[in-house]
């Protein structure tokens, strides 16, 4: 029956070793990925937490059944391959070791099911009492962010407070988006008519942001449509907070000045609210109260410096595919205002 | 054999066309889906090629995001609906009467409309790119996106009715399918005693008749929702995008299944005859098949774990979804088992075979860890969900299908396939494959989302993405030269025999190709494995008699004529009522020459 003596121990001996040696590399190229800025495999958070335990169960598990079907697979074409004169032996099954084969992934699912419904129960538990409250609305093709408890409304850049439970309402104002921050949660989609919810605990502040985007395809700019999480401690939170809670700065160059005057001329304050700009009251577009303030522009896909805000207000569609901010066919000369205004609004 | 199909009305001779035209013959059928189902295989494998060029680098500028998003949404809706299901359908049209020792399928005329009725939903749903207007809502169609606020071109438009079409061809094709295997089996064949192929083709055609009137409901809401100002789908007016989730859903998870299960039918033929033993737990591998049938109803929420189902709802689906990780797995073990103990003959069409094992359990596997709702939460809606549907689906349906092709090519033409350059297009395939969406893992690990046209530079994703699309340059070239191999062959004498394998299946007991009627004398089955038993027990093959009386339908224009009046009502969905009108008379006067036309 198939190979025996040197023939079958070469046979497993090379099976085993090219198994064995693929899956190492694969195994390293996991690794390396696990260790990236987007990175699925590092909790930082009680939520993100919860899952990677049950995904570190499920992902060795995977990686063992992986491992043996393919040490078999190799192990039986080696073994079994035709050679002159042997003879295959006739025989239908073995009911004995058919039900108890059916015994092995029925463990093996038990072993991964356990885990999973004690994380559902976790992450889908009520938030703990003193949760911080956020409102995030998706938008084509942006992320609004609401703090009832300080009256601000910002877009594309959530700041949170270490230690403290945040809970987060969910909704949309068009399609159906998803909110997932692979460090701190996972994902629950935003769906229009529904109101979704998620919480978590960030682990520890940190200056560098959590990066995210949107998880559920939304139409042309699905892949802009990006944004950050920003874990602060409770002191520099506060900070945060009341600097965000006041209105906007006073444009002090003449620049900005003639830039806000734009800011109205070009019309800009239809789709737009700047806090304390009375004419400014458009809710369309994201709050531009403290756009100055921000790390990146047009949700997430540029830094927030002059250069990356020209290029955005000279043709927004060129930037975001789809954009709902059109081309307005602004010169160059009310650009320049226009980004120093902006820029001024810290 | 022209003598022996003595049917009155169409002895003078026939243009080749016109033959191919109106062929009720389920053999012809079959070839056609298989040719058409092939062509959109390329057709989804240049739209694949598209995309995985413009990812290869960071931003890249190959394509724009419209464009982008039209090329994935009908790369998938072309490889499901047009080139895996078709090419399955081929197979079954072709096999199921040659498994079980039929002349024909039960109505041969409504096997020839299947086939006109799926190429019309083919050519509405393709020929949306001449108009710049492919669908761009994915092959999910998610409501509101799809609805005509956010998609106000006729993209959505040709997917209903390119769908519904098509639908309409499979589900004929079913109900043909599924009275064939229970009414025209041969002398002898229990059920018990089908091949197991045929058990999952049974299977599949139970599938599909209750998952595609569930889509064809909601494809028609979403019509409506976009042309009659219905609200079946749109917040805010009493609908709700997420009742479409579930109605696509309850279809779409049984798909999975309606794609995946005749190559796992086609895995359990090849591999025992190449390994000259009999199938290891032939009951557990048909019982593994209907449960899988059966649990792939009860297990479509775990595409919207993350949509806010709540607890309950999350355990009782991921339970579900888990489950079906056990019959899959007791099929890996008995083809596994089937190798064992065997002296297997190494072909072409063993190599894919194995091929299948190993990489479907891939695609298995990662299946069953997104099972679990919290690790979703992580694997929604990323790459490593791209790279599991591929390993499912190329790794497991299509090596399966190209299976299928090294082994019954033979039966079809009366020429092997060149094994040598067989295998090396295997490694081609193989190795390309791999290439392209191992990496999608590590990929999904590092957070990258699905169905994005660009990325940034500084994340980690640049190294992976350029390997997968280096390995779908491999994949081409190993397509490319099985399709070589496929016209070289043609061009040779047919050597190959009536039985090069020695096949324990009756197809493998008539000549190659077989004759219209297929059998000279309808055989009689006294086991699982009938050419197997008789060679063992010296059963001779029947004599063939001098006068066979043998009775085959005629040909027919009308399933053509009917197939042409579905695709004006399409067209005119599209356009305007008069073309609806005018197909609707022509599919009466078809339904008005059928009813009368004379089958004796």
């Amino acid at each position: 029956m198939g190979r025996s003596g040197p023939g079958r121990i070469i046979a497993i001996v090379f099976s085993g070793a090219v198994v064995g040696v693929l899956s190492y590399l694969l195994y390293l190229a996991f690794a390396d990925s696990a260790n990236t800025p987007q990175s699925t495999w590092m909790p930082m958070s009680d939520n993100t937490d919860n899952i990677h335990a049950v995904y570190q169960v499920v992902f060795y598990l995977a990686a063992a059944v992986f491992i043996l079907i393919l040490f078999l697979t190799l192990l039986f074409t080696l073994m079994f391959r035709e050679r002159e004169g042997a003879v295959a032996q006739q025989f239908h099954g073995n009911s004995k070791l058919e039900v108890l084969l059916v015994g092995v992934p029925v463990l093996i699912v038990v072993a991964m099911m356990v885990p999973s419904f004690k994380a559902i129960a976790q992450n889908t538990a009520d938030p703990p009492k003193g949760a911080l409250e956020v409102v995030a609305i998706g938008h084509q093709w942006w992320f609004e962010f609401q703090y009832p408890e300080f009256g601000i409304t910002t877009a594309n850049e959530l700041h949170v407070p270490a230690g403290r439970a945040v809970s987060v309402t969910l909704k949309s104002n068009d399609v159906i988006h998803s909110f997932w921050v692979p460090q701190l949660v996972g994902k629950v989609d935003m769906v229009p008519g529904h109101t979704n919810h998620l919480w978590f605990t960030p682990d520890t502040a940190r200056d560098e942001a959590y990066l995210a985007q949107c998880a559920e395809f939304c139409g042309a700019s699905h892949a802009n449509m990006r944004f950050r999480v920003f874990v602060d401690t409770e002191a520099k939170f506060s900070d945060w907070t009341k600097a965000t809670a006041a209105d906007a700065a006073k444009p002090a160059s003449e620049l900005a000045k003639a830039g806000e005057q734009q800011f109205t001329a070009s019309g800009c304050i239809g789709c737009h609210t700047v806090k304390g700009n009375p004419l400014a009251q458009g809710k369309a577009g994201p709050n531009l109260t403290h756009i100055g303030s921000r790390t990146t522009i047009a949700s997430g896909i540029l830094p927030n410096s002059a250069e990356p805000m020209h290029k955005w207000l000279a043709n927004p569609p060129a930037v975001k595919p789809g954009s709902k901010m059109p081309n307005l066919a602004l010169t160059e000369e009310q650009i320049q205002k226009l980004t120093a205004y902006l820029e001024s609004l810290k | 054999m022209a003598t022996a199909v003595g049917t009155v009305g169409h002895t003078h001779e026939e243009s080749t066309v016109w033959k191919w035209l109106t062929t009720v013959d389920h053999k012809k059928i079959g070839v056609l889906y298989l040719v058409t189902g092939f062509a959109f295989f390329l057709i989804g494998g240049i739209e694949a090629v598209l995309i995985r060029t413009q990812l290869a680098v960071p931003n890249g500028t190959v394509l724009d995001a419209g464009l982008y998003n039209q090329l994935f949404t009908m790369h998938a809706l072309t490889m499901i609906f047009l080139a895996i299901m078709p090419m399955g359908a081929a197979f079954f049209n072709y096999f199921i009467p040659l498994h079980i020792g039929a002349r024909d399928v039960a109505f041969p005329r409504l096997n020839a409309l299947s086939y006109w009725v799926l190429l019309s939903g083919g050519l509405i749903l393709t020929s949306s790119f001449l108009f710049g207007e492919a669908p761009d809502g994915g092959w999910f169609a998610y409501a509101p996106l799809t609805d005509e606020t956010f998609s106000p071109n006729k993209g959505l438009d040709f997917y209903t009715v390119g769908l519904v079409v098509a639908g309409l061809a499979s589900l004929m094709s079913s109900l043909n399918f599924a009275v064939t295997i229970i009414n025209m089996r041969a002398p002898g064949m229990t059920m018990m005693r089908l091949p197991v192929y045929m058990w999952m083709t049974f299977v599949v055609a139970f599938l599909l008749i209750l998952s595609l009137p569930v889509i064809t409901v909601a494809l028609l809401q979403l019509y409506f929702d976009r042309n009659f100002g219905t609200h079946f789908f749109t917040p805010g007016t009493g609908g709700d995008p997420i009742l479409w989730q579930h109605l696509f859903w309850v279809f779409g998870h049984p798909e999975v299944y309606v794609l995946i299960l005749p190559s796992m039918g086609i895995v359990s033929e090849v591999l025992p005859v190449m390994s000259r033993k009999p199938l290891f737990g032939y009951t557990a591998i048909v019982m593994a098949g209907a449960a899988i049938g059966v649990l792939g109803f009860g297990v479509w929420s775990h595409h919207m774990y993350t949509t806010g189902l709540g607890t309950v709802p999350q355990y009782v689906f991921s339970a579900s979804t888990m489950a079906i990780g056990v019959p899959t797995g007791v099929k890996v073990f008995n083809w596994l088992g089937t190798m064992y103990g065997g002296n297997i003959r190494m072909t072409t069409a063993t190599y894919y075979s194995i091929g299948f094992i190993a990489l479907f359990t891939i695609g298995g596997i990662s299946g069953v860890m997104h099972a679990s709702p919290p690790v979703d939460g992580q694997h929604q809606d990323s790459y490593f969900i791209v790279a599991h549907i591929h390993y499912v689906l190329f790794g497991g349906a299509i090596m399966g299908i190209f299976s299928g092709l090294f082994y019954w090519f033979p039966k079809m033409t009366g020429r092997l396939l060149d094994e040598t350059w067989g295998k090396i297009g295997f490694w081609f395939l193989f190795v390309g494959m791999n290439l392209t969406f191992f990496p999608m893992h590590f990929l999904g690990l590092a957070g990258m989302p699905r169905r994005i046209y660009t990325y940034d530079a500084d994340l980690g994703w640049d190294t992976w993405n350029f390997v997968a699309t280096i390995g779908v340059y491999i994949l081409v070239v190993g397509i490319l030269l099985f399709m070589l191999n496929v016209f070289m062959t043609l061009r040779k004498p047919a050597t190959a025999g009536d039985d090069p394998w020695g096949g324990a299946t009756l197809e493998w007991a008539t000549s190659s190709p077989p004759p219209e009627h297929n059998f000279d004398v309808v055989p009689v089955v006294r086991d699982r494995d009938p050419l197997w038993y008789n060679r063992d027990h010296n059963i001779p093959m029947p004599e063939r008699p001098a006068h066979l009386h043998i009775h085959m339908p005629p040909p027919s224009y009308f399933p053509l004529v009917l197939g042409i009046g579905i695709l004006l009502i399409g067209v005119g969905a599209l356009s305007s009522l008069a073309i609806t009108a005018l197909g609707v008379v022509v599919a009466y006067y078809a339904v008005w020459g059928w009813a009368l036309e004379p089958t004796e």
